[in-house]
C-alpha cells in the first residue's frame, strides 16, 4: 500500500512539491469569493426585511383606512316631542310608542336647522343629512323615559355615512361634484352647521352594540362577535373532548398496526386539506343530509371542529409524547390501570401542552372564513344571534361582507373589524405563549 | 330552547346518578371500602354511564331524524296534487311553511292550506318533541335505577367505566377516517349527479365555462357551459404567482434565520413570521382587494400598463405573502435537520457560509425543500379567500398576470353562495370542482409528506 | 520533498503494526530542528459562555511530524484542535485567548483570513461525513470553491491524486459518480481525508479519525496517516494510547482543560515527568 502512494506521489510531483500555488489561488480568490458572500446574505436579509415590510404595510393600511371607524359624526338635534305624535291618546302603552311616527318628529327638525330651504327638491335633499337611523335614537329616548314627551329633546344622532366620511376627510370637496357621493349644496349645509357648533364627533359605540345593517353608521359588529362566539364555542366543545380522545388512544393505547397507520395518515391528511372542502362536507352532509338549519352556529362549529380536530390532535400527541415513559412506568408500578396512569398522571402533565395548541387551533377556527360561506353564514342576518342556532354570522364573513359593500364607510368598519378580530387572535396567541412559557417543562 | 332545557335536564339527572351511584356502593360496602372492587367513585360513574348513554343517545337520533320525518309526515298530509309537484318546488313550499310556523315572513301568499299545514307542521313538531322527552326522561331514570341496583361488592365497576372510556377514545379516533369518508362520499355523490347532467370530458377538456343556466326553458341565451380548463389555468396561475413570491422570500429567510441571524436578529425575525402565518386568510384578501389591487392598477396605468382591477398579479402577490412563513418554516425544519456534521466538513474545507450553504445544505436538504414546495403549492391551490375577494369571476383563459382570471375555489363560493335548488346543474359543479380540488391536493400532499418523511429517515 | 519520499516510506511503514522504535522519533525530531515549527500556542485559553474550558496550553507543532493529542474525554483536546484551524469560530458562545501562530503569523491577526487558514489547515472529523454527492463531487468540492483548478482535467487530476494519496482510489476508480455515502464508514472516512488532501493543505487535523472505525479500518487509516506525514504536518487527537504511540512523534497529554505534559512519544509512553500522566498511561483513569 505505502509503495503504491509513494509511486502516485512521483506521479503527481507538482501537486505536492507546490502547496503554495494552492494557497495561492486560494488568497487570490478570496475577495470575489466575499463579495458573493456578501451578496448571498444580503439576498437573506432583504427576504426578511421584505417579509416584514409586508407585515407592516399590511398593518399600516388596516389601521390607517379603519381607526375612523371608531368615531362617528354626530349632530345635536333639538327636536320637541309633540305628545299628539307619539302618544295621542296617553296611554303610554309601549306597544303605541314604538310604532309612532318619529320619523316626522325629525323631519321637523331637520328643517328647523334651515328654515329658509323651501324648494320640495330641496327640502328632500336636505333630509338626507341625517341617517335614517335618527329615529330609532329617539323611539329608544322615549321608550326609556317617557316622562319627555311633550318637552324639548337635544339630542345627538348620527349624520348620513356620506356627510360622516366628508366629515373624516374621506371625500374632498375638490373633486368635481358628479363624481362624489355628497352635493355641494350638502357640504354648505354641513360647513354651516359646524359653525353653529352642532357636529360633533363622538366614540362610535353603534360600531360595539349593533348587527349589521344596510346603513354604515348603523352597522355594528356584535352581531357578528355573538355568533362567533357560539360558533367558537360549539368547536371548542366538540374538538376538544375528541381531539384529545384520539390523541390519547393512539399515543397511550393504540396497537402498532394497519389501522393506527390508517389513522395517522387521515389526521396528516386532514391538516392539508383546503378548508373550503370541509364547508363543502359541511353542506352536503350536515345542512342536506341532517337537515340542520342554514346559517346556523352550530352546523358552522361542528364544521370548525372537523377542521381544527388534526391541529388539536397533533398537538396533543406531541405534549403525550413529551411527558417521560418514567412516570407512566411509576404509576403501573403502584398497581394503576391503564386508564388511571393516563387520567391520574400522564394527561396532566400533558395538559398545558394539549391546551397551547387547542388555543392555536381555535384561533385558527376563528379566522376562518371560507367554509362559512359554503354553510350560509354569508347570510344578510340584522339580528344578534340568541343561540346556538339562530341564524348569524361571524366576524371575519362580516369583514368579508363589508369589504365587498361599495360605500366608503363600509370599508372603514371592515377595517375596524378586522382590528378587532386581530385583536382577538392576538389575545388567544399571548395565552398560548404564556402557558407555554409557564408550564414548559425539560424533564 | 326547550331542546336545551331538555339536555339540561338529563345532564342534572347524569349527575345525580352520579351521586347516587357513590353513596349507594358506600352503603353497601357497610364502613369497610375495602370490601368494594372498585373506589366508590368508580360506582358513581357506573350509575352515571346507565343514565346518561341511552338518554343522550336517543335524544341525539331524535335531534338528527326530527326535521326530516316531520316533512315526511307534513307532505304526506298535503293534497295529491301537491305532492305530485317537481322536487324544487315542493322544497319551497316546505319552507314556506317552516317559515310560517316559525312565524317568519313567507313568500307568497298565505292560503288556508298552507296555514293547515303550517298548523300541523308545529303540533307534529310539539308532539315529537314531547314523545322524545318523555323517552329520554324515562330512559334516563330507569338507567339510574338500573344501575343502581346492580352495585353490589363484587361489581366490577372500574373495568367496566374503564371500557366505556376505552371505546370512547377509541370512537374519537375514528372520527379522522369518518371525515375523510365523510367527504370524499359527499364529493362524490354529488360531482357523479353532475357528470350525469354533464360529460366529464367536457368539465375536464372544455374551454369555455359559464355556469349561468337558463332558468326557465323559453328563456333566451346561457345554456350552461362547463369547460373548467379556464378555471385550471386561473388556479396555476395565480398559485405560480404566489410560489415565484413565497419560494424565493421563504427559503432565504429560512437561510439566513438559521444560518446568518444572530439570535437577537432571530428573536424579532421569527415573530414576524409567526404574526405573517396568523393573519386570517380574510384580512388577507381585504388587504389584496382594497390596498394592493388599487396599488398595482395605479401604477401600471402609470407607466402604460392595462392592469386589470382584478389582476391575478394582485391576487398572487398577496397569496405569496401569505405563504411565505409557511414556506419558511417547513425550509427551516429541513436545514436544521442536516447534520452539523456537513457544516463542519465544509467549513473545514475553508468553505466560506454561503459556498457552504449553496453547495452542501441545500443539496443535501433538496428533497425536503421540494416537499415543503410542494404542500406550500397545494396550500396556494386551495386557498380561497384571497382569490374570492381579490381576483375575478370571469373565466379567462389567459397567462397574461395583469388580467383578470378566475379560480377553482373562487368558482365553489360563487356557484353555492345564495339560495340555490339542489339538483341544478350550476349548483352540482360546485362539488365537481371541490372533487378536483380535494384530489389534486390530496396527491401534491401525499407526495410531498412522502417525500419530506424520506428525506428525514435519512438523517435519522 | 518528492525526491525524499521514497527513502522515508519503506522506514516508516514499519511502526505501525508494531510498538515504535525506541530511537528513532527522537532522531527524527532533532532532525528537524527547532526552525520546522509549524504551529506555535502560548496561552491558549478558550471559554464556552460562562465555562473555561482549556488553560494557559502552550505547544509546538513540529512541520511533518504527527502529533498527538491524548487524554480522558471533556480534557480539552480536541477544543484545543479545532482552535488550530478556528472551527471554534463556527460556535457562537465559544471565545479563544492567547496567541497561536502558523509559521510564524498569529492566526487571530487581521491579516490571516479564515477560509485561507482553512484552507491551508485541513481538518478530518471524528464521524465520516462526506457530502451527500458522488465521490468525485465530493472530492473535487475544495478545489471548485477555492478555484485551485484551472481545467476540468486539472481538476480530474487533482480528484484522482487525492484519491490515491488517500490509498482509495483503487476502490472506488470506476465508481466515481456514485455518492459518497454508498461507501463503508472505513473508505467514508479515507474519502474524507481524500477531500482535505485535495485542497493540499500543510497542515492536517484529525478529530479521533477512527472512532467510529472497526479495526481493521482503523489499521488502514493508521497507515495512511503515516504515509501522508511526509508531505504534510499531522495532528491527530485520539483516545487510543496505542494508537497515539503507533503513529506519532510528539504527544500532548491534556487534562482537565490543561496540557499536563508534551514531548517525543517516546518519552510520554516510556517516562512520562507528570504522575499524572503515568497514571493515565498504565491505566489507572480516563
Amino acid at each position: 500500500m505505502s509503495n503504491a502512494v509513494a509511486t502516485d506521489v512521483q506521479v503527481a510531483p507538482n501537486m505536492n512539491g507546490s502547496p503554495r500555488n494552492a494557497s495561492e489561488a486560494v488568497a487570490k480568490s478570496l475577495k470575489r469569493r466575499y463579495a458573493a458572500e456578501k451578496r448571498f446574505r444580503a439576498y437573506g436579509l432583504v427576504a426578511i426585511i421584505f417579509a416584514a415590510l409586508c407585515l407592516a404595510i399590511l398593518l399600516v393600511t388596516i389601521v390607517g383606512k379603519g381607526y375612523s371607524a371608531f368615531t362617528q359624526t354626530m349632530i345635536r338635534l333639538d327636536i320637541t316631542l309633540y305628545p299628539q305624535d307619539i302618544d295621542p291618546d296617553g296611554t303610554r302603552d309601549p306597544d303605541v310608542l314604538s310604532t309612532a311616527n318619529y320619523q316626522k318628529l325629525v323631519k321637523q327638525a331637520v328643517q328647523d336647522l334651515f328654515p329658509e330651504v323651501t324648494n320640495r327638491r330641496e327640502r328632500r335633499h336636505l333630509q338626507e343629512i341625517i341617517s335614517p337611523g335618527a329615529t330609532y335614537h329617539i323611539r329608544d329616548a322615549v321608550l326609556e323615559d317617557t316622562s319627555l314627551i311633550g318637552q324639548r329633546l337635544v339630542i345627538e344622532v348620527p349624520v348620513s355615512d356620506d356627510l360622516d366620511q366628508f366629515n373624516k376627510g374621506f371625500i374632498s370637496g375638490d373633486v368635481p361634484e358628479v363624481e362624489r357621493r355628497v352635493s355641494d349644496k350638502q357640504i354648505a349645509w354641513f360647513n354651516r352647521l359646524k359653525d353653529r357648533g352642532v357636529i360633533i364627533s363622538t366614540f362610535n359605540t353603534t360600531l360595539f352594540t349593533a348587527g349589521d345593517s344596510r346603513e354604515p353608521e348603523l352597522a355594528g359588529i356584535w352581531g357578528a362577535v355573538v355568533g362567533s362566539f357560539f360558533t367558537m364555542a360549539v368547536t371548542l366543545l366538540l374538538s376538544f373532548p375528541l381531539a384529545v380522545g384520539a390523541a390519547v388512544y393512539l399515543e397511550e393505547f393504540a396497537p402498532k398496526n394497519r389501522w393506527t397507520d390508517l389513522i395517522e395518515v387521515n389526521i396528516n391528511n386532514l391538516a392539508a386539506v383546503p378548508s373550503i372542502v370541509f364547508g363543502l362536507l359541511g353542506l352536503a352532509v350536515f345542512i342536506n343530509f341532517f337537515g340542520l338549519p342554514r346559517s346556523a352556529p352550530v352546523v358552522g362549529g361542528m364544521v370548525l371542529a372537523l377542521m381544527t380536530l388534526p391541529t388539536i390532535i397533533i398537538a396533543a400527541r406531541a405534549a403525550l409524547k413529551a411527558v417521560p415513559p418514567s412516570i407512566r412506568e411509576g404509576a403501573f408500578g403502584i398497581g394503576a390501570s391503564p386508564i388511571q396512569v393516563v387520567t391520574h398522571h400522564v394527561l396532566p402533565l400533558a395538559m398545558p401542552g394539549i391546551l397551547t395548541g387547542t388555543i392555536i387551533g381555535m384561533a385558527q377556527a376563528l379566522g376562518e372564513t371560507a367554509p362559512l360561506l359554503m354553510i350560509g353564514m354569508v347570510a344578510f342576518i340584522v339580528d344578534i344571534p340568541g343561540g346556538p342556532l339562530d341564524p348569524s354570522t361571524v366576524l371575519p364573513v362580516q369583514i368579508y361582507l363589508w369589504s365587498d359593500a361599495p360605500e366608503r364607510a363600509f370599508e372603514e368598519r371592515a377595517s375596524a373589524a378586522i382590528m378587532v378580530l386581530l385583536g382577538f387572535l392576538i389575545m388567544m396567541n399571548a395565552i398560548a405563549v404564556v402557558l407555554r412559557k409557564r408550564f414548559e417543562r425539560r424533564w | 330552547m326547550q331542546t336545551a332545557i331538555l339536555a339540561v335536564t338529563l345532564a342534572v339527572l347524569t349527575i345525580i346518578g352520579f351521586y347516587m351511584g357513590r353513596s349507594r356502593s358506600v352503603s353497601v360496602a357497610a364502613g369497610n371500602l375495602r370490601r368494594l372492587h372498585s373506589l366508590p367513585g368508580y360506582y358513581g360513574y357506573y350509575v352515571a354511564l346507565w343514565c346518561g348513554i341511552p338518554a343522550f343517545a336517543v335524544l341525539a337520533t331524535w335531534l338528527s331524524l326530527e326535521t326530516t320525518i316531520v316533512e315526511t309526515l307534513v307532505i304526506a298530509s298535503l293534497p295529491e296534487t301537491t305532492q305530485a309537484l317537481p322536487e324544487s318546488r315542493l322544497n319551497l313550499l316546505i319552507n314556506d311553511i317552516r317559515n310560517l310556523a316559525s312565524g317568519n315572513i313567507v313568500s307568497r301568499e298565505v292560503d288556508p292550506e298552507l296555514q293547515a299545514a303550517a298548523e300541523r307542521y308545529q303540533s307534529l313538531r310539539q308532539t315529537g318533541f314531547l314523545a322524545a322527552a318523555a323517552v329520554t326522561l324515562s330512559l334516563a331514570i330507569a338507567g339510574l335505577a338500573w344501575g343502581r341496583r346492580l352495585i353490589g361488592p363484587g361489581l366490577k365497576a372500574r373495568n367496566q367505566v374503564e371500557t366505556v372510556v376505552r371505546v370512547f377514545l377509541i370512537v374519537s379516533s375514528t372520527i379522522a377516517i369518518l371525515t375523510t369518508i365523510g367527504i370524499v362520499l359527499s364529493l362524490l355523490f354529488e360531482a357523479i349527479r353532475f357528470f350525469a347532467l354533464v360529460s366529464p370530458l367536457e368539465f375536464l377538456f372544455g374551454l369555455k365555462w359559464s355556469p349561468q343556466t337558463a332558468l326557465r326553458a323559453d328563456q333566451v341565451g346561457s345554456s350552461g357551459l362547463f369547460g373548467a380548463i379556464p378555471l385550471f389555468s386561473g388556479t396555476l396561475l395565480i398559485s405560480f404567482i404566489a410560489m415565484c413570491v413565497a419560494g424565493p422570500a421563504g427559503l432565504l429567510s429560512a437561510v439566513y434565520m438559521s444560518e446568518y441571524a444572530h439570535p437577537r436578529m432571530r428573536a424579532v425575525a421569527k415573530p414576524i413570521l409567526e404574526i405573517l402565518a396568523g393573519i386570517p386568510t380574510v384580512v388577507y384578501g381585504f388587504f389584496a382587494a382594497l390596498t394592493v389591487a388599487p396599488f398595482f392598477r395605479n401604477t401600471g396605468a402609470g407607466v402604460g400598463l392595462e392592469i386589470s382591477s382584478e389582476s391575478a398579479l394582485a391576487a398572487g402577490v398577496v397569496m405569496g405573502i401569505m405563504i411565505i412563513p409557511f414556506v419558511s418554516s417547513i425550509s427551516d425544519d429541513v436545514i436544521t435537520a442536516v447534520p452539523q456534521a456537513m457544516r463542519e466538513g465544509s467549513y473545514g474545507l475553508g468553505a466560506t457560509r454561503s459556498e457552504t450553504i449553496r453547495q452542501v445544505i441545500i443539496p443535501a436538504a433538496l428533497p425536503g425543500i421540494v416537499g415543503g414546495f410542494l404542500l406550500a403549492m397545494s396550500r396556494a391551490i386551495g386557498e380561497t379567500m384571497i382569490v374570492v375577494m381579490a381576483a375575478g369571476l370571469a373565466a379567462n383563459l389567459t397567462v397574461n398576470p395583469f388580467e383578470a382570471v378566475t379560480t377553482v375555489t373562487v368558482q365553489i363560493v360563487t356557484l353555492l353562495i345564495g339560495d340555490q335548488e339542489f339538483d341544478s346543474a350550476k349548483t352540482l359543479a360546485a362539488f365537481a370542482l371541490g372533487l378536483m380540488l380535494f384530489c389534486v391536493t390530496l396527491c401534491l400532499n401525499v407526495i410531498a409528506l412522502h417525500v419530506v418523511n424520506k428525506y428525514r429517515e435519512q438523517y435519522e | 520533498m518528492a525526491d525524499s519520499t521514497p527513502q522515508a516510506m519503506p522506514q516508516e511503514a514499519a511502526p505501525i503494526s508494531e510498538p515504535p522504535p525506541a530511537a528513532e522519533p527522537l532522531k527524527t525530531s532533532t532532525d528537524s530542528g527547532n526552525g520546522a515549527v509549524k504551529f506555535a500556542s502560548r496561552k491558549v485559553c478558550v471559554y464556552y459562555g460562562e465555562k473555561q474550558a482549556l488553560f494557559d496550553v502552550d505547544l509546538d507543532v513540529l512541520k511533518n511530524k504527527v502529533t498527538a493529542l491524548i487524554g480522558p474525554s471533556g480534557c480539552g483536546k480536541s477544543t484545543y484542535l479545532r482552535c488550530l484551524n478556528r472551527m471554534n469560530d463556527t460556535i457562537p458562545i465559544c471565545r479563544v485567548t492567547g496567541e497561536i501562530s502558523l509559521d510564524g503569523v498569529d492566526i487571530h491577526s487581521k491579516a490571516v483570513d479564515v477560509v485561507h487558514l482553512r484552507a491551508r489547515v485541513g481538518m478530518v472529523f471524528q464521524k465520516p461525513n462526506p457530502f451527500p454527492k458522488s465521490i468525485y463531487d465530493n472530492i473535487a468540492y475544495g478545489p471548485r470553491i477555492h478555484g485551485i483548478a484551472s481545467s476540468k482535467g486539472e481538476l480530474d487530476d487533482i480528484v484522482q491524486s487525492s484519491l490515491e494519496k488517500a490509498g482509495l482510489l483503487k476502490e472506488v476508480h470506476d465508481r466515481l459518480q456514485e455518492p459518497g455515502t454508498g461507501l463503508s464508514g472505513g473508505q467514508q472516512q479515507r474519502l474524507c481525508i481524500a477531500r482535505a488532501v485535495a485542497v493540499e493543505p500543510e497542515v492536517i487535523l484529525m478529530d479521533e479519525p477512527c472512532s467510529a472505525l472497526d479495526p481493521i479500518a482503523t489499521a488502514r487509516i493508521e497507515e495512511l496517516i503515516d504515509e501522508l506525514r511526509e508531505n504534510y504536518t499531522i495532528v491527530i487527537v485520539t483516545h487510543s494510547m496505542q494508537q497515539a504511540a503507533r503513529v506519532s512523534q510528539r504527544t500532548g497529554f491534556f487534562h482537565l482543560g490543561e496540557l499536563v505534559e508534551f514531548g517525543e512519544t517516546e518519552q510520554i509512553f516510556t517516562n512520562p515527568q507528570d504522575e499524572r500522566t503515568q497514571g493515565y498511561i498504565t491505566g489507572r483513569f480516563g
